[in-house]
């Protein structure tokens, strides 16, 4: 019955299967060799060193990406705090001027850097053009806002701004994490050295050259790639006066130690394990989409993700039938497809810790479903899976595992939830699901997170804070509070 | 048949139904239009959509010689083209119904006869029963009955409930659509709790809307309706079917309510058995659009007949 081609034999298909929709590749150049970003230029590492950027989804190299050594971020941070004098004379409304366009130069340049943060990453193109580029825009374009109203942002307070500030950026959102750190530090007159993560370079070196587009003064932003060691080095180096991380809580705890004593300003936005609440009252189909987005976003490389779901016992039949059935209609693959839902997973090695702490949940006891559905043959993938029958002590039910891995427990009363959720060294975010507007504000009370949506989940907005509690660090990023870490105040 | 729910019991199923969240609805929504249908796919929904298509005309002119047009167009809708299916039934008002009947007998086209004082359904229930009946004894295969808003929104659930029963009753072989006017009801709440109670009372398709009230389709009313209709299945083992009408006019739309279908409930659905569009300027957009996906240019309108 299917409508064929005139003259070509109809092939009815029996299922509606969506054809490939790939996003065009063909405007985005991905130099094969990329040098260091130091006072607004392009430099050779002194270390002569390189590394390789693979693309999750292909294994295939990308780029070389220079590694920086001590003498190469001794540059960096020296540019950074030659540059210091003279931005932070600048007139506020000029600097707001810079930060602007660099906000309008992202939007301009949207697809390209969807397109190459799909590439590097193995996110879904939807969601790179969708979430993470209009976001970084977003938030350049909210602190360009405050760059000449800080007067009014911290009243009878002078605020003035610190001088160097060094920031280390994780993989799983490289240029949203680079504008949530770099566009308060600007607005506030102080500058950068950037270091992104090892895995994925390639969007921070297209920021470096919408840097140079919008003419941003020499040394305001400089960016120094390599490994754990570079940014060691970032954070250890005495002209630094102020140290943003965004990463595991292994390397937030050993950033502490190592800044213990220096008088250096830290903000630490670190892992967690959230839960996500349903209520027996919960409009419930609209909780698994909440349920889904929360977990397989980004494929569960999300620090704030809702990675252990809290379900009222008396539901957990129905809502448990939906959210498989609802895993079943999850498209995994193709990263640059836009109908992709789930990608790749971002590292061989991240792939490892997923793998591994599956069969530990298997090990013990945990009930696993993956729903099926064809994998690639090459790249790195991890099917959507849940588990259920999870016990509080499981090391699924404790451990962070950054990938499409949700962990289901019940509870029985609002009470229990409560004691549930927050039974975990972490406290990033949490969800609630009820339309009990008391019940909300009461649950939101007494979770100790930083973030608690409500009937939503994973929404951002440049205007709100974020940030943790506990072991998932401290300081908030986003709206007036990202603000305050990049200013001293009389 | 009717699943049977004593009116003792109507008040507990309506408290049952499950709440909806608006912004997630639309959230959904909105995530699912995003998705890229091409080539193949493309025009695997074309073909589904014309083949799933309830060609209407509902207006104070239509003549037999109007209706004996939209049937010519509903069986052939491009003549001398083979691989161009025709549509699933042509949908008209009660007078209308000997004239369709006299062109489309035996041809698998079915006769739709909108009915029960449509639109507005504010009229007595032996009116509406009387003119099923007559719409059914005149040869329609399928009945499209409105639900009476004032009384469902008035909180006479009851009302609603039995009217629907006693039509179901009066259209005997004819298949029963139920129409909601979810433009009337205010809420996704109300559209939700509709959908529950017309399925229960009977209803063997559930449709968003007359047509003659603004909005009519859109795609969160779709959504709420498509997860009530899963539910309902899943509690009771009774597949309904669902009629998205109003206000779709162009293959894009017609594409985004399939991606909807599919992505909710799924492959048993697509299918005119339980799935129509109610459209009456739609046809043209779709065949233009094959033509478009054959030829890989677009062609005048001037090629595609206009009845």
């Amino acid at each position: 019955m299917a409508i064929a081609k005139r003259g070509v034999p109809a092939t009815p298909s029996p299922t509606f299967e969506y054809a490939p929709a790939p996003e065009a590749t063909d405007h985005v150049r991905i130099a094969s060799k990329y040098d260091l970003f130091v006072g607004g230029r392009f430099v050779r590492a002194h270390s002569r060193r390189r590394f390789a950027t693979v693309n999750p989804a292909t294994e295939e190299t990308l780029s070389e990406v220079a590694e920086a050594d001590e003498v190469d971020v001794d540059r960096a941070v020296t540019a950074a705090a030659d540059a210091f004098r003279s931005w932070s004379a600048l007139p506020a409304a000029r600097r707001a001027r810079y930060v602007f366009r660099i906000s309008r130069l992202i939007q301009e340049r949207a697809r390209e850097l969807a397109v190459v943060e799909t590439l590097d990453g193995g996110k879904p193109i939807k969601e790179s053009r969708d979430v993470d580029v209009p976001l970084a825009a977003a938030h350049f374009f909210y602190y360009a806002g405050w760059a000449d109203k800080l007067e009014w942002a911290f009243p009878n307070r002078r605020p003035r701004p610190l001088g160097v500030a060094g920031q280390v950026i994780p993989w799983n959102f490289p240029l949203l994490m680079l504008a949530w750190k770099v566009a308060p530090a600007l607005a506030a007159g102080n500058t950068v050295v950037l270091k992104p993560a090892e895995t994925t370079p390639l969007t921070a070196m297209l920021f470096a050259d919408v840097c140079q587009q919008a003419e941003l003064p020499p040394g305001v932003v400089n960016i120094v790639t390599g490994a754990g060691e570079t940014g060691a080095l970032v954070v250890g180096h005495p002209a630094v006066r102020k140290v943003a991380f965004t990463g595991s809580t292994e390397v937030g705890k050993l950033i502490q130690r190592q800044l213990a004593g220096t008088g250096k300003r830290l903000t630490l936005e670190l892992g967690g394990k959230a839960a996500n609440v349903v209520f027996d009252d919960a409009p419930l189909d609209q909780a698994v989409e909440g349920i889904v987005n929360g977990i397989y976003f980004n494929q569960g490389h999300v620090c704030c993700a809702g990675s252990r779901l809290l379900v009222q016992e008396s539901i957990a039949g129905p809502l448990l039938e939906k959210l498989k059935r609802r895993l079943t209609t999850l498209r995994v693959g193709d990263p640059l497809d836009k109908n992709t839902d789930v990608g790749a997973i971002n590292s061989r090695q991240q792939l490892d810790r997923i793998e591994a702490l599956v069969r530990s949940g298997v090990d013990e006891g945990a009930e696993l479903y993956q729903p099926e559905c064809a994998l690639p043959e090459r790249g790195w993938w991890f099917r959507p899976t849940l588990f259920t029958n999870v016990a509080q002590s499981s090391r699924i039910a404790r451990e962070e595992i950054f990938g499409p891995v949700l962990s289901v427990l019940t509870f029985r009363t609002p009470d229990e939830a409560v004691e549930k959720a927050n039974n975990t060294p972490y406290g990033l975010s949490a969800g609630v699901w009820t339309e009990k507007g008391s019940r909300i504000l009461w649950m939101a009370e007494r979770m100790r997170a930083g973030v608690v949506w409500a009937n939503t989940y994973n929404r951002f907005d440049p205007t709100s804070p974020f940030g943790g509690y506990k072991e998932s660090g401290f300081g908030r990023e986003g709206g007036l509070h990202g603000l305050a870490p990049y200013v001293e105040l009389a | 048949m009717a699943v049977s729910v004593s009116l003792a019991h109507l008040g507990s199923l309506m408290r049952g139904v499950r709440s909806v969240d608006q912004v997630g609805v639309e959230e959904r929504v909105a995530a699912l239009s995003k998705r890229s249908i091409k080539k193949q796919s493309k025009l695997w929904a074309l073909d589904l959509a014309i083949r799933c298509m309830d060609l209407t005309t509902l207006e104070g002119a239509d003549t037999p010689g109007k209706v004996a047009a939209l049937c010519a167009k509903g069986l052939r809708p491009s003549p001398g083209d083979d691989a161009i299916p025709p549509v699933a039934a042509i949908c008209i008002y009660p007078s209308m119904v000997p004239a369709a009947v006299a062109h489309v007998r035996g041809t698998g086209v079915r006769v739709a006869s909108v009915a029960t004082a449509f639109p507005s359904g504010q009229s007595f229930t032996d009116v509406k029963v009387a003119e099923t009946r007559e719409a059914v004894a005149a040869g329609a295969d399928e009945i499209d009955m409105v639900i009476d808003r004032g009384a469902f929104l008035a909180g006479d659930h009851e009302k609603v409930y039995e009217e629907i029963g006693t039509v179901k009753e009066a259209c005997g072989a004819a298949h029963l659509k139920v129409i909601l006017e979810t433009g009337e009801l205010g809420t996704y709440d109300s559209v939700r709790r509709a959908s529950v109670l017309a399925m229960a009372a009977g209803a063997d398709f559930i449709k968003t809307s007359t047509g003659k009230i603004q909005p009519a389709a859109t795609l969160p009313v779709s959504l709420v309706m498509m997860e009530a209709i899963r539910d309902f299945h899943r509690e009771t083992g009774r597949a309904v079917g669902f009629k998205p009408a109003g206000g779709i006019r162009t293959a894009k739309q017609a594409i985004a309510y399939l991606v909807l279908l599919w992505e909710t409930l799924g492959q048993d659905w697509m299918t005119p058995e339980r799935f129509r569009l109610g459209a009456s300027s739609l046809l043209n957009d779709v065949l233009m659009q094959v033509e478009k996906e054959r030829s890989g240019a677009y062609q005048s309108e001037d090629y595609f007949t206009k009845d």
